[in-house]
């Protein structure tokens, strides 16, 4: 698509993922067809750069590891930065989940925050970089075999991965899952109904205390979710008006927004980190109210 | 489209309200907390970026969902 570059055509352009699925006539990732795709259809982009995220963050990890096991000598560079993630997360763990015994959270809370972290970190590259990058690659490779790329624009790329809801949720509702695995094998079944049907009015007024607790039960993975999705996609949106700033207007407003970008930049830089933690902090949280046996 | 708009402006300005004040209350109460306790500021600190993080994440939504109305609808 050559069609004139207006402001919105440039916001939806960065806010639409490069979605590719299965038509009547085959697979496609042809943007104009994203309604017919129906159930198969993936955002090819949250994807490639979640998991290679993901495999970034477990190659790192391992090989500043493996690198320098002798006690001796002091660790230096990326193997200190290692070690003092994995203890500023086991000091977390240890706070909030106390003493019970369970090996799977300390690492399942260091991975929820690195790669949290590493996924929104991917915000503070320039908003036009990549996509326009992906674009260009895309055609000079495909331009000619495949007839939807007429040029680099036509391309949707939306390089954050957590300004997508799909992943946001789809890791809280895997937090969500783990949860409901350990009130099961920790509490008992038993138990576990009791809490969801047995608060806060006591034996007689069950359908009533079902619901309430139902909402509360459901409402916490959607809020893990929303809220990491919410304060990335603000975030980049604000990026994104900020760079339109630079388009659409005279000189001066443009030099001033490349002030703005790089406060709104720094000041992003403690949203991002904040978040990955707040996110671990409320995964072993849950974790560790699942792990409660007493009664209340 | 134009009520999209004001949704959208009332979305993000109530909920800035909000968090305008729960923040205020929270920040009151950990300077109160340091004043008493000084030597419990570390640990008071990060308590107090998480439970920012909770009450600033309500607004944050806000403007997602406020921005998305605008712009993806």
């Amino acid at each position: 698509m050559a069609s004139e570059l207006t402001t919105e055509s440039y916001i939806s352009h960065h806010l639409t993922n490069l979605t590719c699925g299965k038509t009547s006539e085959g697979w496609t990732c042809d943007p104009y067809k994203v309604d017919q795709m129906g159930f198969w259809a993936f955002h090819v982009d949250s994807l490639f750069w979640s998991i290679g995220l993901g495999a970034l963050f477990v190659f790192v990890f391992r090989k500043a590891i493996s690198k320098n096991s002798d006690a001796s000598v002091a660790p230096s560079g990326m193997q200190n930065f290692v070690e003092m993630s994995i203890e500023f997360v086991e000091d977390n763990v240890q706070s909030l989940f106390g003493s019970v015994k369970n090996t799977l959270i300390a690492p399942l809370a260091l991975t929820v925050f690195v790669w949290i972290l590493l996924m929104n970190l991917m915000d503070l590259v320039p908003v036009d970089f990549l996509p326009v990058l992906a674009g260009h690659v895309a055609y000079a490779i495909a331009g000619d075999a495949v007839e939807w790329i007429k040029g680099p624009e036509s391309l949707y790329f939306k390089v954050v991965p957590t300004t997508d809801p799909n992943i946001t949720l789809g890791m809280a509702f895997g937090i969500f899952i783990l949860t409901i695995y350990y009130s099961i094998t920790v509490k008992g079944l038993k138990a576990f109904v009791a809490e969801l049907t047995l608060h806060p009015f006591g034996k007689y007024m069950i359908p009533i205390n079902f619901v309430l607790e139902m909402v509360n039960f459901i409402a916490k993975p959607i809020s893990l979710g929303l809220r990491l999705f919410g304060n990335l996609y603000a975030g980049e949106m604000i990026f994104i008006l900020i760079a339109l700033m630079l388009f659409f207007s005279s000189i001066p407003i443009g030099v001033l927004g490349f002030g703005l970008h790089l406060v709104w930049a720094l000041f992003h830089i403690l949203i991002v980190a904040l978040q990955a933690f707040i996110f671990m902090a409320l995964t072993i949280a849950y974790l560790a109210m699942a792990h409660e046996t007493e009664e209340h | 489209m134009e009520y999209s708009i004001l949704a959208a402006g009332i979305t993000m300005g109530l909920s800035a309200i909000g968090a305008g004040i729960g923040v205020g209350v929270l920040g009151s109460k950990f300077i109160e907390g340091i004043a008493r306790q000084p030597e419990l500021a570390p640990f008071l600190q990060g308590r107090f970026f998480l439970m920012m993080g909770l009450t600033d994440a309500v607004p944050m939504i806000g403007v997602g969902l406020g921005m998305y109305m605008l712009f993806a609808i």
